[in-house]
């Protein structure tokens, strides 16, 4: 036998450059859409944080540095908004989350007339959101919606009067009309997963003696794992710039108290028309977003591994 | 054991007639406002359904406003978005899902990161970009932004049905004499049907709503969509709540019955390959 | 039809190497079976040769072209897949026509061919089904049917049977054989049971860790195996083992097992005297005798119905016998045993043969 040192095998350049190429011609016309309409536009957003930008002053659009940086440090409104962020993010997410996961439970049981049921509650995802927060804002007016006086007869308030007008309830406002807004879509997402478990999992567990709660634990949550972590983290991005539904209702107000960064940035941009100011808020909250999913990423990979 | 049992099945009825009562009360609301008669509608305010009831708001809005034009638009503007992203979204998708290159986690990370910014930020660079294109003012240019926005989700959504797709599908069709190009056409996406009506139920339903960039982008009525033009009965006509809430409804209808026709594949479509991450 | 060519291919999964060199030359018409563990890399070898894998480094040539760089649908073979992946949103019809379609075939040209594979394979009543309304063996055949419209120059088959129940599998190998002697086929068979190997095959290659062991008919295999590996892997139950030490007596020669018995075997060229060596013998090659030499105890007494297997402890070490006896089955707590000369295998430290 000849023993011929083993050349690498090289197939001709034509075809490794097709072969290579391939995953990126399906993808790029997504990613061409993606980087012109929103890469670039971003990189142009985030270079006015840097710059002077009042649309009312001809003579602004200068560069300034970290001008913008410093005055948010000092501005007060800023961090009531950051806290007010938090607070809305939080509380959207996890009732969304809870009862999303509640409602799909529900329907993952067969029954009479579940295609229907199923049907009528995720109608309010189908909603424009802000004609979802027009609505809310009726249904917590006093005098052209039932909510106050049922609040008032069940002694949850003391008159009925409008929630979004008392500067310490007014928050909840947005965010009951931001829940039943967004249920829908954490109970598709977390059905679908349900449905996607093997029954004779539950069979197996249900043999070896485990009850309804342990099964839960032991199975359904651990399988829903992943698609929590992953609908959790879209929607606490997504619900942490989304403004629709504040701007829609409160506007902000009363006295800032459901201000929140998007809805500041909102403000800044096209009431006050500062678009630098604007800009670097922005910028401040997309690191924030980024920090966190960061954070959301090594978790679930340090619980990957472990598991 | 068995009284139990019926105490369950009882709770587990009752909990989802709350649900439902929870999510059609305010469209009920929207219904009752939109045909109560304008003098009733403060002094009936917080009547369940008003003593006298009229269809003069939808008459008025359908015969006498621009209300269909921006119906039209919203249309034409969702319908073309929806089925631009899917048709990107399954591209990119099915490239996520499929094969391994290099630069796999940078368009994963960028599609995130796009995620994370204001939008509101991005109105005036998009407004400077598209002015000179001529695609201000033009429904193309709001199908273009939109499009943009929703692809990065719709492709993870894709990717996820991909997914759940075995691969030994396209690899006997590469046997039996396909490109991966016409085995991905051919076998893969009828496969993804589900996933596809899915995604452009997603989609649709988000062009369908968005009212900062048809805001910005349009001037004028030739092109505005519905959900500017509903800020129009606002400055028009002084707050006509009876109209607005009458246009309300009709603009929820195509939503609604889109939504419903597509609502079975989506739990369906997202069980094939689960949103798995 | 066609001969294929595999030259020193090796495959590598990133830094880690799968195949080392793999050489085999594979005759026109020849059903070629690779058994091997798990993970020893046959799906990897079958999806090489059929395009659905890159070749690091070798060259493969199907009737004397080389397709290293050829896409799967290029290369004229036909697959069988473990899981079938039949289409699962098209008829049975359809599904064997698909390839044929996909190449433009004139549509009466592809009515007959569909006819008469389906005809071969019983799959007439069932062509205007959905998959999922089909059995296990049903879907089995249809994939075979798909793979033989297009009479390609290759069959590849990845563990074809391996989801069928015993009875099916036996029925569905005997029609493989068949249709493989109508067809002539080339045909290249990966499979984990031995019965298929050895009843389907006209050579069988034995793989292990990336390396091609054992080339040979199903016989040669079992009556020779190149190596403690192959000697070991081929039969069931498997060949039995002892350590010893290779002497050299008067008249012959014999191994010297660790109580100091020596088993006569024949003078064996390529090994010296006192070399460590491993004796092997098959259960169904021993023979129980009260007059045998090697004692051993009685573990455990399995009938199978057509045989009886007996578990003994020879020297403290674990030890079969295969017998038809059913005398055996009341084989009392010791027994005697002999080994008979002519079925007696000898490797060498390095777990080669040595003849
Ligand atoms: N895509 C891959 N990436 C990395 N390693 C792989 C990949 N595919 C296979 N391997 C490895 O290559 C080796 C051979 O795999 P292969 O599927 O060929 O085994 P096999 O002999 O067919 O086993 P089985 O009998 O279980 O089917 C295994 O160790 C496997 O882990
Ligand atoms: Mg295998």
């Amino acid at each position: 036998m000849m023993h011929q040192p083993i050349a690498k095998h090289r197939p001709p350049l034509r075809k490794r450059l097709a072969d290579a190429s391939e995953p990126y011609l399906y993808s790029a016309p997504a990613l061409v859409l993606i980087v012109a309409v929103m890469l670039v536009p971003l990189v142009l957003g985030i270079s006015y944080a840097f710059r002077d930008i009042q649309l009312l002053n001809p003579f602004s659009g200068g560069f300034i540095g970290l001008d913008h940086f410093r005055a948010l440090g000092q501005d007060q409104a800023f961090f009531g908004a950051l806290r007010n962020t938090l607070w809305w993010t939080g509380a959207s997410v996890l009732l969304q989350f809870t009862f999303g996961l509640i409602l799909a439970l529900l329907l993952d049981k067969p029954f009479y007339g579940r295609g229907l049921v199923q049907a009528l509650v995720f109608l309010p995802w189908a909603v424009p959101s802000f004609l979802a927060g027009l609505n809310w804002a009726w249904l917590f007016n006093p005098v052209i919606g039932p909510l106050p006086h049922w609040l008032y007869a069940l002694g949850l308030l003391d008159a009925p009067h409008n929630i979004l007008s008392d500067p310490n309830l007014a928050m909840w406002g947005p965010i009951v009309a931001n829940v039943w807004w967004g249920i829908p879509f954490f109970a598709i997402t977390l059905l679908a997963a349900l449905q996607a478990i093997p029954r004779d999992l539950y069979e197996a567990a249900a043999i070896d003696g485990a009850g309804p709660v342990q099964r839960f634990l032991s199975i359904t949550l651990p399988f829903l794992a992943p698609t929590i972590a992953i609908t959790v983290l879209l929607r606490t991005v997504w619900i942490s710039n989304f403004a629709d539904l504040i701007v829609v209702m409160t506007n902000g107000g009363p006295a800032d108290r459901t201000q929140i960064v998007a809805s500041y940035i909102f403000t800044q941009a096209f009431k006050r028309l500062d678009f630098g100011y604007a800009s670097a808020i922005a910028l401040v909250l997309l690191v924030l977003l980024l920090v966190y999913s960061m954070l959301i990423v090594l978790l679930r990979q340090t619980m990957l591994n472990k598991g | 054991m068995r009284s139990g049992k019926l105490l369950l099945t009882g709770a587990h009825r009752l909990a989802i007639l709350v649900y439902v009562v929870f999510a059609l009360f305010p469209l009920f609301w929207l219904l009752k406002v939109s045909v109560t008669p304008n003098d009733l509608l403060y002094s009936e305010g917080v009547r369940m359904w008003p003593s006298r009831t009229t269809f003069e708001h939808f008459q008025f809005v359908i015969a006498h406003s621009a209300f269909p034009t921006f119906f039209k638009n919203s249309l034409i503007v969702s319908g073309a978005t929806a089925v631009v992203v899917t048709i990107l979204a399954s591209l990119s998708g099915y490239a996520l899902s499929r094969f391994t290159f290099r630069a796999k986690y940078w368009i994963v990370a960028l599609m995130l990161i796009t995620q994370m910014f204001p939008l509101v930020m991005l109105v005036a660079p998009i407004f400077k970009m598209l002015s000179p294109l001529g695609l201000t003012n033009s429904l193309t240019g709001l199908v273009i932004v939109y499009s943009a926005f929703n692809v990065p989700f719709a492709t993870f959504l894709m990717q996820s049905f991909f997914d759940g797709i075995p691969k030994d599908l396209e690899e006997a069709a590469m046997i039996d004499g396909a490109t991966q190009f016409v085995a991905f056409r051919q076998i893969i996406l009828p496969l993804t049907l589900p996933g596809i009506a899915a995604t452009l139920g997603f989609v649709f339903t988000a062009a369908w709503s968005e009212l900062l960039f048809a805001l910005m982008l349009i001037s004028g009525n030739d092109a505005a969509t519905f959900p500017v033009g509903l800020l129009t009965f606002v400055s028009k006509f002084s707050v006509d709540f009876g109209q607005m809430m009458a246009a309300g409804v009709l603009a929820l209808i195509p939503a609604c019955l889109f939504f419903l026709l597509i609502q079975r594949y989506l739990v369906q479509g997202l069980t094939a390959g689960a949103v798995k991450g | 039809m066609a001969s294929i060519d595999i030259e020193s291919v090796r495959k590598s999964y990133g830094p880690f190497p799968v195949l080392h060199g793999v050489d085999l030359t594979i005759r026109d018409g020849e059903f070629i079976v690779l058994v091997g563990p798990s993970g020893c890399g046959k799906s990897t070898l079958l999806r090489m040769i059929a395009g659905l894998e890159e070749v690091t480094s070798g060259e493969i040539r199907i009737s004397g072209n080389r397709v290293n760089d050829l896409a799967p649908k290029d290369r004229d073979i036909a697959m069988v897949f473990q899981s079938y992946a039949l289409y699962p949103h098209m008829s049975v019809a359809d599904n064997m026509s698909y390839s044929l379609r996909l190449r433009k075939t004139a549509k009466e040209k592809i009515a007959s061919a569909v006819g008469s594979a389906a005809t071969k394979l019983g799959l007439d009543p069932l062509l205007e089904r959905r998959p999922k309304a089909l059995s296990g063996g049903q879907r089995q055949r249809v994939a075979m049917g798909r793979a033989i419209v297009r009479q390609p120059k290759a069959f590849l088959f990845d563990e074809p049977l391996s989801n069928l129940d015993a009875r099916l599998r036996e029925q569905m190998r005997a029609e493989i054989k068949k249709l493989h002697a109508d067809l002539k086929a080339t045909s290249i068979y990966v499979t984990h049971d031995q019965i298929e190997a050895m009843t389907l095959a006209d050579r069988i290659v034995a793989m292990h860790g990336g390396v091609v062991q054992q080339v040979g008919t199903p016989l040669e295999l079992y009556d020779t195996p190149a190596n403690l590996f192959v000697a070991g892997f081929i039969g069931s139950p498997g060949m039995n083992f002892l350590e010893g030490r290779y002497v050299v007596t008067g008249e012959g020669a014999g191994i010297r097992l660790s109580d100091g018995t020596v088993v006569p075997v024949a003078r064996r060229t390529g090994i010296g005297p006192d070399a460590a060596v491993t004796l092997g013998i098959r259960p169904e090659h021993v023979v129980i005798s009260d007059s045998g030499m090697l004692e051993a105890g009685v573990e455990l007494v399995e009938p199978t119905g057509f045989g009886i297997i007996l578990h003994l402890s020879l020297h403290g070490l674990p030890f079969k016998i295969f017998t038809l006896d059913r005398e055996a089955l009341s084989a009392g707590p010791k027994v005697r045993v002999d080994f008979p000369q002519k079925h007696l295998h000898v490797f060498d430290e390095k777990g080669n043969r040595v003849d």
